[in-house]
C-alpha cells in the first residue's frame, strides 16, 4: 500500500505513463508479418471450408439435374428393365428398402433402447456396463462389409440362400450403435431433479422409466433411430450378399416372401451404375435423388426432434 | 380460499398403497429385461466378430502368411494373395487421411474460432445495417447452418458418393491428371495416367466422406479448451493464430487426433465408393491415377459370385480387415476415453 | 467438551415439547438417528426428533449442518446416495421403515416429498399431478382428484384453463406449488419439504408459506429451511442442527427441539442463541 502511495502522484504529475509507447503501433497493417499470416490463415481457412462444403452442392445439383430428369410416376410402379429396355424403374427396390430398414428398425430398437436405460442407471465402475459401451463404440467403426460377410456366414449359408432377413440382420448390426448410443445420452440428459421426484413419489425404477425416463428422453431417443435409419437405408456394402437383388417385386401374390433375394435402391444404384446402358445409369441417378430425399428427410425429422429435447 | 372447508369433505381417504404385487413382477421382469438385453449387446457383438474369425480360420490354416504376401488372386489356379489389397487400402486411407484432416481441421477451426460472426458483421458493415438486434443470432444460426451442411455430408449414402464419383469427379480431374502425367510422368505419384477409375478419384470421395467425423470431433475438443487458456494467450499480445497454433490446437491436439484415427478406421472400412472408383485392379502402384483395390471393394466385387473355395479366402481377407480397422478403432476410441478423462479432470 | 451433554439436551427439549401440544397429538414419525454415514465420511450424529400428526415441524441450522440429509433419512431418499450407512430407527406409525423387510419404494409412498428445486415433469399440469395417482393405481375419479389437490395447493384458480400445457410452463413458485399439488394428490402420510422456498423470490415464497399453514389442518408436514423467519413463522416445532468440526469431520447433530415459540424466543443452548441472533450462519 505504502509504495503504491507513493507512485501515484509522481506518475500522475510528471510524466505520462504511456509515453514509451509509440501509439502508431497499434494500427492494424498487413504490413506487419504477424498481422499478414494471421489475416492469410484466416482466409486460407475461410477457402478450405468453403471447398470442403463445394461436393455436397456438387451431389446435389446432379441428384435434380440427372436424376429430377428421370423421376416419375412409373418410376415409383415398374420394375427394373432389362439390359436394352426402355422404360422401366425401381418399385420393387423402393419396397425392399423400406421392407428391410422396417425389420432391421424392429430387431435394433429393443435391444438399443433397453440397453441403453441399463446403461444410464448403471454404476460408472460396473464391468457390464463398461463392455456394453466399449462394444458399441466398436462396432460404431465396424466396417459394413463385415456385418456383410457376418450376416452371410450366419444367415445364407444356414438357411441357404439371400434373402430379405439376412440384408435385415446386417443392417441391423450397423444400426445398433447410433441407436444405443444416442439413447443412453438422452436418458442421461433427463434431470435428476426429475428422476429423484418420480422415486420421491414412490415409483419403482420401472415406473421411473416408463413414466419419466423414457418420455422425457423420448425425441432424443427418436433422433437417434432416425439418424440410424437414415444411415441403414443407405448401407450397400452388407447387402450385397445378404440380400443380393431381384429383378421382382419382394410379395407375389399379396404374400410376402422374405426368404428370396430382395431388391434395394442401394444395390440397384450400384449395379445400374456400372452398366453400359443410359437407361439404367439414368434410372441409378434418379434411385440415388429417391434414396438420397428419404435419408434427408429421416436425418432433418431427426434433427427436428433433438431440438425438441426437454434440459 | 373459503373454499377450504369444502374441500376437505371429499375424498379423505388416502391413495396410497404399497406397490402391487402386479408392480413389483413388472418391475422385476423390466429389470431383468434391461439387464439381459445388455448382455445380449456384448455377446451379440462379439459372437459377430468370433464368427467372422473363426470363418477365416480354414483358409487360414491353408494358405497361411503366404496369403498376406502373395499378389496374384486367380481363382482358376487356386491362387491367392492380397498384398495389393492391403497395400491398395492403406494407402487409399492415408491419402483421405491427409486431405480429410487438412480441410476437416479448417472447416473445424472455421467453426469454432467465431470467424463466421466476423464475416457476417463485415459484410453487414459494408452495407452500413450493422447494429441492429435482429442480427444477434445470425452468427449463431449461421454457424449452425453450416455445421449442418458439413453433416449432411456424412449422411450421403456412400454408393451415391460413387455415382457422383463415376460421373463427375473422374471426367473432371481426368484432364488434370492426364496433363500432369504427361508434363510430370517421371515423379511417382503421376508415373501412370488416369483411364477411368483410379487411386485419386477413390481418395478425394473419401476423403469427403471422412471429412464430417474428424470436422465435428475436432471441434468439439476446439471448443472444450477452456476460454480462460484463450484470454491468456490473447492478454499477452498473441495474434488469434499464434493463440491457435500455440495454445488451442495442442490443448485439443488429442480430441483431434482421436478424431482423426476414428476417420482412419472409417476409411479403412470403406467399401462402395472404393469398390466403384478404384478401378479393382491387383497391382501396386505409388501412381495416384493408377487403377488399384481394396480390402473392402475385394469382398464386395467377388463376394457376389463366388465359388465355396473362394468365398473361405475371402473370409480370411475379412478377417485380415476386421483386425486392421479393430485394432485403428480401438487405438481411437481409447484415446478418446483418455482425452474426455484428462478433461474431466480439468475442471 | 460438552458436546455430549448438549446432544442430551436435545432429548430433553423434546419431552416438554410433547407435553405442551394438545393431548390429541400423537407422533407419526420418531426418528432417532445415532450415525449416518456416506461411505467414511460421518454426516449426522444423536440427532432424534419426533414429528407430531398435523402441524408443521421445521429443521433450521447453518448450511452443511446436515438438516436435509436428516429429512431425507425419513422416507429413505438416501438409499439412493452411494455408501450411505444409517444406525438408529425411523419409526413410522411405530413401524421401523428401515428394517430389511421393508420396501424403500412403499415408504416413499406414504411419505411424500418437495424438493429445493421445482421440479416438474416434462408433461402436463394434469399428467404431473396424476402421476402419483397412477403410480398408486388409483381406480378412482383421477380428474376429481387432480383439482381437488390442485385447490388445495392454491394452483386451481391460475391453471384450470390450461391443464393440458407443460408443467415446464408455468413460473417458478407455480411450479413449486405444481410440485405440492402432485406431492398431497395421493394423501400422503407426511409431507417433507427440502428448502422449498430457497428458489423462489419473495412473493413465491409467501404464497407457499401460506399454503402450508393451510395445509397443516390436514397434512403433517416436516420442513427444511434456512429462513429462520420462515420457519419462526410457519413451524409449530423446531429443530436445531449444528455442525461438530471437533472430530476432524463436519458432522451434524441436533443441538436443540422444541416448541417454535421456545427456540427462537428462550433458546437453553448456547449455539442456538448464537444462531438465532445471527452471529453466524
Amino acid at each position: 500500500m505504502s509504495t503504491l502511495d507513493q507512485q501515484l502522484p509522481n506518475s500522475a504529475d510528471d510524466m505520462n505513463p504511456f509515453a514509451e509507447v509509440d501509439f502508431f503501433d497499434l494500427e492494424k497493417s498487413l504490413r506487419r508479418p504477424r498481422t499478414l499470416m494471421s489475416v492469410l490463415l484466416s482466409g486460407l481457412v475461410t477457402v478450405m471450408t468453403l471447398l470442403a462444403l463445394g461436393p455436397l452442392f456438387s451431389v446435389v445439383w446432379m441428384l435434380f439435374w440427372r436424376g429430377g430428369r428421370k423421376l416419375s410416376i412409373a418410376v415409383f410402379t415398374q420394375l427394373p428393365p432389362s439390359a436394352l429396355e426402355a422404360g422401366g424403374g425401381f418399385g420393387n427396390a423402393i419396397a425392399g428398402t423400406l421392407i428391410m430398414i422396417v425389420i432391421a428398425t424392429l430387431i435394433t430398437v429393443p435391444v438399443g433402447v433397453l440397453s441403453a436405460v441399463f446403461l444410464a442407471k448403471a454404476k460408472p465402475e460396473d464391468k457390464l456396463a463398461q463392455a456394453v459401451r466399449f462394444a458399441a463404440k466398436v462396432l460404431t467403426g465396424f466396417p459394413s462389409i463385415l456385418a456383410g460377410v457376418f450376416a452371410y456366414g450366419a444367415i445364407v449359408l444356414l438357411t441357404g440362400g439371400f434373402s430379405a432377413i439376412a440384408g435385415s440382420v446386417a443392417v441391423s448390426i450397423l444400426m445398433l450403435p447410433t441407436i444405443l448410443l444416442t439413447a443412453e445420452d438422452a436418458i442421461r440428459m433427463v434431470p435428476v431433479k426429475m428422476v429423484e421426484a418420480a422415486i420421491g413419489m414412490g415409483a419403482t425404477e420401472t415406473q421411473t422409466a416408463w413414466m419419466v425416463l423414457l418420455p422425457t428422453a423420448l425425441p432424443g431417443i427418436l433422433t437417434g433411430v432416425m439418424l440410424a435409419i437414415a444411415r441403414g437405408a443407405g448401407e450397400t456394402a452388407p447387402l450385397l450378399f445378404t440380400s443380393l437383388f431381384s429383378n421382382y417385386w419382394p410379395a407375389t401374390n399379396g404374400h410376402l416372401n422374405l426368404m428370396q433375394p430382395t431388391a434395394s435402391l442401394a444395390v440397384l444404384i450400384y449395379n445400374f451404375a456400372g452398366m453400359p446402358f443410359e437407361n439404367q445409369v439414368e434410372l441409378a441417378w434418379a434411385a440415388a435423388l429417391v434414396l438420397v430425399l428419404l435419408v434427408l428427410i429421416t436425418n432433418l425429422a431427426g434433427q427436428a426432434l433433438s431440438s425438441r429435447q426437454v434440459r | 380460499m373459503s373454499t377450504t372447508a369444502d374441500i376437505l369433505e371429499t375424498a379423505e381417504t388416502t391413495v396410497c398403497q404399497p406397490p402391487s404385487r402386479w408392480q413389483v413382477i413388472a418391475d422385476r421382469t423390466f429389470r431383468t429385461a434391461c439387464h439381459t438385453f445388455a448382455w445380449v449387446t456384448v455377446i451379440g457383438i462379439v459372437f459377430i466378430v468370433a464368427r467372422i474369425i473363426l470363418a477365416g480360420v480354414p483358409a487360414m490354416r491353408e494358405y497361411g502368411p503366404g496369403f498376406l504376401t502373395g499378389t496374384t488372386w486367380d481363382p482358376n489356379k487356386d491362387a491367392y494373395g492380397i498384398l495389393p489389397e492391403i497395400w491398395g487400402t492403406l494407402y487409399s486411407s492415408i491419402l483421405s487421411l491427409i486431405i480429410g484432416t487438412a480441410f476437416g481441421v479448417a472447416a473445424a477451426i472455421f467453426l469454432s474460432e467465431g470467424y463466421l460472426g466476423e464475416f457476417v458483421f463485415g459484410a453487414l458493415r459494408v452495407f452500413n445495417l450493422h447494429f441492429h438486434p435482429f442480427w444477434t443470432h445470425l452468427p449463431q444460426r449461421l454457424e449452425d447452418l453450416l455445421r449442418n451442411l458439413i453433416e449432411l455430408l456424412a449422411a450421403i449414402p456412400s454408393v451415391v458418393y460413387g455415382l457422383w464419383g463415376i460421373f463427375v469427379v473422374v471426367p473432371a480431374i481426368r484432364p488434370v491428371c492426364n496433363w500432369l502425367h504427361l508434363k510430370m510422368g517421371w515423379f511417382a505419384l503421376f508415373s501412370t495416367d488416369l483411364s477411368g477409375p483410379g487411386m485419386l478419384p477413390a481418395v478425394l470421395v473419401l476423403s469427403i466422406m471422412i471429412l464430417p467425423t474428424i470436422t465435428a470431433i475436432s471441434r468439439d475438443a476446439l471448443t472444450s479448451v477452456p476460454p480462460k487458456l484463450r484470454m491468456a494467450a490473447y492478454g499477452l499480445g498473441a495474434t488469434r493464430w499464434e493463440t491457435i497454433f500455440a495454445v488451442i490446437l495442442p490443448t485439443a491436439s488429442r480430441g483431434v487426433f482421436g478424431g482423426v484415427v476414428l476417420a482412419f478406421g472409417r476409411a479403412l472400412g470403406e467399401t462402395m465408393a472404393l469398390a466403384m472408383l478404384v478401378g479393382n485392379s491387383n497391382r501396386i502402384s505409388v501412381s495416384l491415377f493408377s487403377p488399384a483395390n481394396t480390402l473392402a471393394a475385394l469382398l464386395a466385387n467377388t463376394f457376389p459370385e463366388a465359388r465355396p473355395n473362394e468365398v473361405a479366402v475371402l473370409m480370411y481377407a475379412a478377417l485380415v480387415l476386421l483386425a486392421i480397422t479393430l485394432i485403428v478403432n480401438i487405438l481411437g476410441a481409447v484415446i478418446l476415453q483418455q482425452t474426455s478423462k484428462s478433461q474431466q479432470g480439468a475442471h | 467438551m460438552s458436546l455430549a451433554g448438549e446432544s442430551n439436551g436435545a432429548g430433553v427439549g423434546a419431552a416438554p415439547a410433547r407435553e405442551k401440544t394438545s393431548p390429541e397429538s400423537e407422533v407419526v414419525i420418531d426418528c432417532h438417528i445415532r450415525e449416518l454415514y456416506y461411505g467414511t465420511f460421518k454426516a449426522v450424529r444423536d440427532t432424534t426428533i419426533p414429528i407430531v400428526k398435523k402441524s408443521i415441524t421445521a429443521f433450521i441450522g447453518p448450511s452443511g449442518c446436515g438438516k436435509s440429509t436428516v429429512l431425507r433419512c425419513l422416507n429413505r431418499m438416501n438409499d439412493l446416495v452411494r455408501g450411505f450407512r444409517f444406525e438408529g430407527h425411523v419409526k413410522y406409525g411405530g413401524q421401523d421403515i428401515y428394517l430389511p423387510s421393508v420396501d424403500p419404494v412403499a415408504v416413499r409412498r406414504y411419505i411424500g416429498m418437495v424438493f429445493q428445486q421445482p421440479n416438474p415433469f416434462a408433461t402436463s399440469i394434469f399428467n404431473n399431478v396424476a402421476f402419483g395417482l397412477r403410480l398408486n393405481g388409483y381406480k378412482g375419479d383421477v380428474g376429481e382428484r387432480v383439482e381437488q389437490a390442485l385447490k388445495q395447493a392454491g394452483l386451481w384458480e391460475e391453471v384450470k384453463d390450461k391443464l393440458h400445457k407443460s408443467g415446464l410452463s408455468l413460473s417458478g413458485g407455480q411450479q413449486q406449488r405444481l410440485c405440492i399439488a402432485r406431492a398431497i394428490a395421493t394423501q400422503p402420510g407426511v409431507l417433507l419439504m427440502d428448502e422449498p422456498c430457497s428458489a423462489l423470490d419473495p412473493v413465491a415464497t409467501r404464497k407457499i408459506e401460506e399454503l402450508m399453514l393451510e395445509l397443516k389442518k390436514r397434512y403433517t408436514i416436516a420442513i427444511v429451511t434456512h429462513n429462520l423467519h420462515q420457519a419462526q413463522r410457519v413451524a409449530d416445532r423446531t429443530g436445531f442442527l449444528y455442525v461438530d468440526t471437533t472430530q476432524g469431520g463436519r458432522t451434524g447433530y441436533l443441538v436443540e427441539f422444541g416448541e417454535s415459540a421456545q427456540i427462537f424466543g428462550d433458546p437453553q443452548e448456547k449455539h442456538t442463541k448464537e444462531y438465532i441472533r445471527g452471529e453466524f450462519s
